[in-house]
């Protein structure tokens, strides 16, 4: 009797998650008015600070692009069966392959180290999830233990060589050397202006097609493949896998290669789209959002971009908060985007039953007319 | 009902009791009456609304609206607990018993009477000795319930429901695990219950069970009650035809099976759980062309293992599967490669072992055969053949509603059956192993089902049946073999076998012809 009550399709995929938005957000407001700000000030400040004008929407993409790239990891997984909570390890660790390219072949052919830098971080990032995925695979060690180990190692790791072996000579901060002008992915709004378009100088930058290619690849791949069938058989009955014979060591080992693919392409978007440097924690929890981005995106690619560009707005608006209303400080905006993961991630069945309870009422309303 | 024309008000009556799940309407006001000291029959086919009823009155669903009313006073049941006051007692199909608890420990449970255990174990203990006297019921108190066998543990169940002074006591298809001896000894503690007064409902869908045991029986069908009759001035066929609303078939018209040469091989088999305790051992048989093969067996017997070793999905600690002249266990054969060499499997289990449930019918109806061409171009899923390959499907095996994209739990069990069985009869197998075809299946599917099966089988192929219904093995086998104990302890012609016969080689007493 505990069986999550069933929504019609429409509900499930929107209605829901707005109930579950407009709850968060409602408390997110309770909070604030309890700190002494107006909820709807602070709403207005952060809607246009996120999307009402073109800085904000420029940020609001440009945190969207390195959701995307996380939650579609995550989501890959996830048809698997697999809960890969070592996104943010993986994008670190992929973006180091990113970077290596980049300072390596920076004045080279952008035709030869924008490919080469992509194809570096998502090797790196696969590589970075294989031992895990082996390890589940082969051996039955839990995937979530496993992976978070490994975002540890990654940020002990990453540590350890930017202090001793890619920090700049001559400085102090952790970071290595500007990446060379070839191995730059280029802005957006450097873009528009040769075109003779104005825009504001955001970061946004040419990652995000990336990022909406990867999506419309990750779609084709789970929804259209042979490959994609097998991983969802064995993310969904492992038991009936095996019935038909396909072999759910190797669709877990494939399907953790390509998560990590995905999360290891974030340093397209952060260094080379960016920061133009590797520096200590660039992933900066984009990896850990990615799981809620893909939660409340329902792990389909569609969904997942929708719900980047949610957070993004958060990210964005929540720092154009904290800079105009001083009592709201960062770490306000961290409870709004708390709440919000809360709300749409690990409660969103909360308000499942009542709603499906509401809508039978409305439909044999109907039906007795 | 005689009873209450005389003003004896009956044990349990029912009025207008209805109730919905959202668009289902599971029940469509149901008035039912049992009499003191009777036992009544409820069937009808899967989704009837038998369940749900029970289960309105056991106080695990709230009826949305009518009226219960236990010896003639009124109840309000809103759990179990209330149940429980009011006298009802309930068996359910899946014991709810602690499997590591004792016998009386297990019958306490909840009635305990405070932390103390007041009264202790030694009234209890005295309480249940005189009734497993009285009705027939002895069980050995201070075992462990695991240890105990199948119909010892559904005794257990019973001495639950009396100890709690149960007048009227639901049985939810009691014998679906139990030997033709047991459900035997089952019936004969009923009828000691019945003459005590008690009432019992029994709700079943085996039809010779109702014939054998009731006074009456009252037949559901969508919800509703469509029949009520003493049994004495029915026939089974009358009720199977009240159940399904149309005339049925209720033994399967075939041929003689014409053999043909040796398709599958089984030597020696012996298979080994987790914990290296034997399975199967010592198994040897061979599967003809153009015959079915019957594996009879109380479930639990080692039947499920052999149907997995033999497709591929667990591995023998050593014999050999020869089939198409190559040895199966010696190559480590998977599922896929076995398919490919002509052996196609419709597992016992089709929700957990066969298809994948949040997946549409369409995609169900290519798992296992994915790989194949026609369903692919390179590394991308051809959507149309695979979707025009469910249709034709569908069309071939009556499937309802004939949609390719509609979830697969959306459809009835008889319709998953159909569409499982049609892909893997479509595979083209030389060899089908077939486990509880009708398992969940309702009279009209079975049918079909059992006509398609004989049909394969005068095609030429070989069909390896196993089924708890003994009815099914007898009606569809050409020969049967009996297992027990991991063991086949018996085989038998088709024409030759009979219920008694079967059933106490299913108990373990060997017959003949024995490996």
């Amino acid at each position: 009797m505990s069986a999550p009550a069933k929504l019609p399709r429409w509900a499930d995929l929107v209605l829901l998650p707005l109930v579950n938005l407009t709850a968060a957000l409602g408390l997110a407001g309770l909070v604030v008015a309890l700190l002494g700000e107006s909820p709807w000030v602070a709403g207005r400040l952060m809607l246009t600070g996120s999307i009402g004008s073109q800085d904000g929407l420029g940020y609001t993409l440009y945190y969207a692009t390195g959701f995307i790239f996380t939650g579609l990891a995550v989501s890959v997984a996830y048809h698997a069966g697999l809960f890969n909570i070592g996104a943010e390890g993986q994008a670190y660790i992929g973006g180091l392959g990113t970077g290596l390219v980049a300072l390596w072949l920076g004045d080279a052919s952008p035709w030869l180290v924008l490919p080469l830098s992509l194809l570096a971080g998502a090797l790196f990032g696969a590589a970075w999830a294989f031992l895990p995925a082996w390890l589940q695979a082969r051996r039955g060690s839990h995937i979530v233990i496993t992976t978070i180990m490994f975002n540890f190692l990654a940020s002990a790791l990453m540590t350890y060589l930017l202090v001793n072996v890619l920090i700049k000579p001559g400085q102090q901060s952790p970071e290595s050397r500007e990446f060379g002008a070839n191995a730059l992915m280029p802005a957006l709004h450097d873009v528009l202006a040769k075109a003779g378009i104005p825009f504001a100088a955001t970061p946004l930058n040419a990652a995000f097609l990336f990022a909406l290619a990867a999506a419309a690849l990750v779609w084709a791949l789970i929804w259209r493949t042979r490959w994609g069938y097998a991983l969802r058989v064995v993310g969904q009955n492992e038991s009936a896998a095996v019935y038909a014979g396909i072999t759910p060591s190797r669709v877990v080992i494939g399907a953790m290669l390509l998560s990590g693919a995905l999360a290891g392409c974030f340093g397209l978007n952060e260094l080379l789209g960016a920061q133009h440097r590797i520096l200590i924690d660039f992933p900066g929890g984009a990896g850990f959002v990615g799981i809620a981005v893909a939660l409340m995106g329902r792990n389909h690619p569609a969904g997942i971009m929708g719900a980047a560009v949610l957070f993004g707005a958060l990210y964005q608006g929540g720092s154009q908060l904290s800079f105009d209303l001083p009592k709201l400080n960062r770490d306000m905006v961290v409870v709004i985007q708390g709440l919000v993961i809360l709300f749409c991630g690990a409660m969103e069945n909360v308000f499942r039953a009542p709603l499906a309870r509401l809508l039978a009422i409305f439909q044999r309303g109907e039906g007795g007319r | 009902m005689a009873a209450i024309a005389q003003g004896n008000p009956p044990a349990l009556e029912l009025r207008g009791l209805d109730k919905r799940f959202g668009a289902v309407h599971a029940n469509r006001a149901v008035s039912l009456g049992v009499a003191r000291g009777s036992i009544h029959g409820l069937i009808g086919e899967n989704g009837a609304g038998k369940s749900t009823l029970m289960h309105i009155v056991y106080g695990f669903h709230r009826a949305d609206s009518g009226e219960i009313s236990v010896g003639g006073r009124r109840v309000s049941i809103l759990a179990p607990h209330d149940a429980i006051a009011a006298g009802i007692g309930m068996v359910h199909q899946h014991f709810m018993l602690v499997e590591n608890f004792t016998v009386v420990e297990n019958v306490l449970l909840g009635v305990e009477g405070g932390a103390r255990l007041a009264g202790g174990f030694a009234d209890a203990r005295r309480e249940l000795e005189k009734l497993a006297r009285d009705y027939a019921l002895e069980v050995p108190l201070d075992t462990v319930v695991s240890e105990l066998p199948v119909g010892l543990q559904q005794r257990v169940e019973i001495l639950k429901a009396l100890y709690r002074r149960a007048q009227i006591l639901i049985l939810d298809e009691p014998t679906a695990v139990l030997t033709p001896p047991e459900a035997d000894a089952l019936f004969v503690m009923l009828r000691r219950l019945r003459a005590e007064g008690k009432s019992v409902i029994l709700v079943t869908h085996k039809l010779r069970e109702v014939m054998a045991i009731t006074d009456r029986v009252t037949v559901m069908r969508q919800g509703a009650v469509v029949g009520e009759f003493a049994t004495a001035a029915t026939s089974p066929r009358a009720l199977a035809e009240c159940m399904v609303g149309r005339a049925v078939l209720l033994r399967v018209e075939k041929a003689e099976a014409r053999p043909g040469p040796t398709l599958l091989d089984v030597c020696d088999l012996e298979v080994r759980d987790r914990l290296g305790v034997a399975r199967l051992k010592n198994v040897n048989f061979s599967l003809r062309a153009g015959e079915i093969v019957g594996i009879a067996g109380v479930s639990g017997n080692g039947q499920s293992e052999l149907l997995e070793t033999l497709a591929g999905i667990r591995f023998p600690a050593r014999g050999a599967i020869r089939l198409g002249g190559r040895d199966l266990v010696a190559e480590r054969l998977n599922p896929k490669a076995r398919r490919a060499l002509g052996l196609a499997h419709v597992p016992e289990d089709r929700l957990r072992l066969g298809v994948v449930p949040g997946f549409s019918a369409e995609d169900n109806a290519i798992l296992g055969y994915h790989d194949r061409p026609a369903y692919n171009h390179g590394p991308w899923l051809n959507r149309p053949a695979i979707r025009a390959e469910c249709e034709k499907k569908m069309a071939d095996h009556d499937v309802r509603p004939p949609l390719p994209g509609l979830r697969f739990t959306a459809f009835s069990g008889g319709n998953q059956q159909k569409l499982v069985l049609a892909r893997e009869i479509d595979g083209g197998p030389q060899v089908l192993l077939v486990g509880q075809p009708t398992r969940g299946v309702d009279i009209g599917a079975i049918e079909f089902i059992h006509k398609r099966l004989i049909a394969l089988r005068d095609a030429g192929q070989a069909v390896l049946l196993v089924s708890v219904e003994l009815d099914e093995i007898l009606g569809l086998a050409d020969r049967i073999l009996v297992m027990h104990g991991g063991e086949i302890v018996g085989e038998v012609a088709g024409a030759a076998a009979t219920e008694e016969k079967i059933g106490l080689m299913m108990a373990g007493v060997k017959g003949e012809g024995t490996a």
